[in-house]
């Protein structure tokens, strides 16, 4: 335990020492990785501020029913009586079609339209808020109160959320695409880079098997190299994500603050953040497992 | 210690560099390989730490017949052999010290076991004053004499080494040989090949000629 501690402690010095050793190109690499995976991990930043976002709307689900123009007031009554009283209903709010005509009188433009009917079109209307916000209770709800004969028409104001729903369902397909489209980019990136690095320390591999290494002992350096190289560019991904975010959001406030909202773009969570620099440390290894076992035999001492 | 028994190699592609050589080295026991350039001393030479493998015949190296090791074993092989080559086989990048401590960090010894027997070995060839140098600093000789440092830093019980005076002066020639045999007389076998026999004469040691891949003559078989 102690000795395999050791190796890769002095794997690790190893894969340091030639990291800083051509510390340019180094960054350089972990730049072009840092900025391919910017990309997907803003995507899914992104995508992941909308959804908190219309959750918030569909907190607030909202029906609204409209009576049949015939239906009287006592059916209005009847129906308003027994919304209140239902327990997945959490408030009601009557407009009376005689209050929506005169709204509709006030209108700009609208008033000489109004004042030429000989009959008022509007019907009573109900904006009913449900206690879930689940599209399929809000559903349920509608169909029933459908079924009543005084009512003409149940309008479910989720829909456009269930909608936006299904948009970043797309979205998230596409950052999952671009994300596996960008790592294999990594791994490539990787693979080049260790491939050189394979070719320029050929001397000391040989040497090395010559004095009694083994495998796993030239390999190793590499392998943390590729980690090391994935890990620097998964964080700079996330320094340059921050800093993005950081950027958008002075605009996002303006605009926030004149919806009256306090609403802001959020970073990735720890554990988000965490899961891309283990996402990008893991390709790196993977470019560099791939060199290894395609160049590394070739080497033999002569 | 070493025997080689009707052993022939033939380079692929090559010409046949060994025709049906036999030869044993005691344990304990110096000897030199002379011949001409091209007689096959090298080929011999890497047929013990398996760099190169018997076409047929049998190496044995420490009760191990080594062209039947799998490469996997290779390296556990090659540990307990200290090997010298002609061309030093040092790494530039880094310090005298660095390259001696090299063969200790492959076999796992920790730094602090590994640094004072870096030291003992260039102290043995007249080097630790220089162990912060660049190897590229040090003379042909003192290169030289860092690659048997680094050859014995491991303790190996058996040394080999392929034309280690091969363009040095006479004196720098003599101190290397002086040091090979100052480890002979501690117990460790050592194999050298040079083709300067006259260099060879002025040690009364077994002297192994090759001539074509054939054993030419042999001064002192056990
Ligand atoms: N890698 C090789 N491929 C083909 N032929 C080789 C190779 N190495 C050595 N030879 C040939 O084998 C013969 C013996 O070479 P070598 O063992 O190097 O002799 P020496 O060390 O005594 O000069 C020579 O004819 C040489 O050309
Ligand atoms: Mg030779």
């Amino acid at each position: 335990m102690r000795r395999w501690l050791r190796e890769h402690r002095h794997a690790l010095g190893a894969a340091l020492a030639r990291f800083a050793e051509q510390r340019t190109a180094s960054l350089l690499n972990a730049l072009v990785i840092g900025v391919a995976l910017a990309l997907p991990a803003g995507g899914y930043a992104l995508l992941a501020n909308l959804r908190a976002l219309t959750q918030r709307f569909t907190l607030e689900p909202e029906l609204t029913v409209f009576m049949r123009v015939e239906a009287t007031r006592a059916d209005a009554d009847a129906l308003g009586a027994r919304l209140r009283s239902d327990a997945r209903v959490r408030s009601v709010r009557f407009t009376s079609r005689e209050a929506a005509l005169k709204e509709l009188r006030e209108t700009a433009g609208l008033g000489d339209v109004v004042a030429a009917l000989d009959y008022n079109p509007l019907p009573d209307a109900f904006v009913v808020r449900a206690r879930d916000p689940q599209p399929a209770a809000l559903e349920a709800l509608a169909a029933e109160l459908r079924a009543v004969p005084s009512v003409a028409e149940v309008q479910v104001d989720s829909a456009w959320a269930r909608r936006l729903a299904a948009l970043l369902d797309l979205g998230r397909l596409a950052v999952a695409l671009l994300a596996a489209l960008l790592g294999v980019a990594l791994v490539a990136v990787t693979f080049n880079t260790i491939r050189l690095q394979i070719l320029t320390r050929r001397d000391e591999i040989e040497i090395s098997k010559l004095i009694g290494a083994t495998d796993a002992f030239v390999r190793r350096p590499f392998f943390y190299l590729g980690l090391l190289q994935g890990a620097a560019g998964g964080l700079l991904a996330a320094g340059i994500l921050w800093a993005a975010l950081a950027a958008l959001n002075v605009g996002v406030r303006e605009l926030a603050q004149a919806y009256g909202s306090d609403f802001q773009l959020g970073f990735l969570r720890p554990a988000e953040a965490a899961a891309l620099l283990a996402f990008s440390a893991a390709l790196g290894w993977l470019g560099a497992y791939l060199s290894v076992s395609k160049y590394l035999r070739e080497i033999e001492p002569k | 210690m070493i025997s080689f028994s009707n052993v022939s190699k033939r380079y692929p592609g090559g010409g046949q560099a060994l025709h049906g050589l036999t030869l044993a080295i005691q344990a304990g026991e110096l000897a030199f390989v002379t011949g001409h350039s091209g007689a096959g001393k090298s080929t011999l030479l890497k047929l013990i730490p398996a760099i190169e493998r018997a076409t047929s015949g049998s190496v044995i190296v420490a009760g191990q017949n080594v062209g039947a090791l799998k490469r996997a074993a290779l390296p556990f092989l090659r540990r307990n052999l200290g090997l010298v080559f002609q061309d030093q086989k040092l790494l530039y990048d880094r310090s005298v010290y660095d390259n001696v401590m090299l063969p200790l960090a492959i076999s796992g010894h920790a730094p602090r076991e590994a640094a004072p027997r870096a030291r003992a070995a260039l102290d043995k060839v007249g080097l630790l004053a220089r162990e912060r140098a660049n190897p590229i600093q040090l003379s042909g000789g003192e290169q030289q004499r860092l690659a048997i440092a680094r050859a014995v830093v491991s303790r190996p019980s058996i040394l080999i080494a392929d034309e280690p005076t091969a363009n040095l002066d006479a004196e720098s020639a003599g101190l290397i040989l002086d040091i090979f045999v100052s480890f002979n007389q501690v117990g460790v076998t050592v194999l050298v090949a040079t083709h300067d026999e006259a260099l060879v004469r002025r040690y009364a040691r077994r002297v192994v000629r090759l001539a074509a891949g054939r054993l030419a003559e042999d001064s002192g078989a056990a």
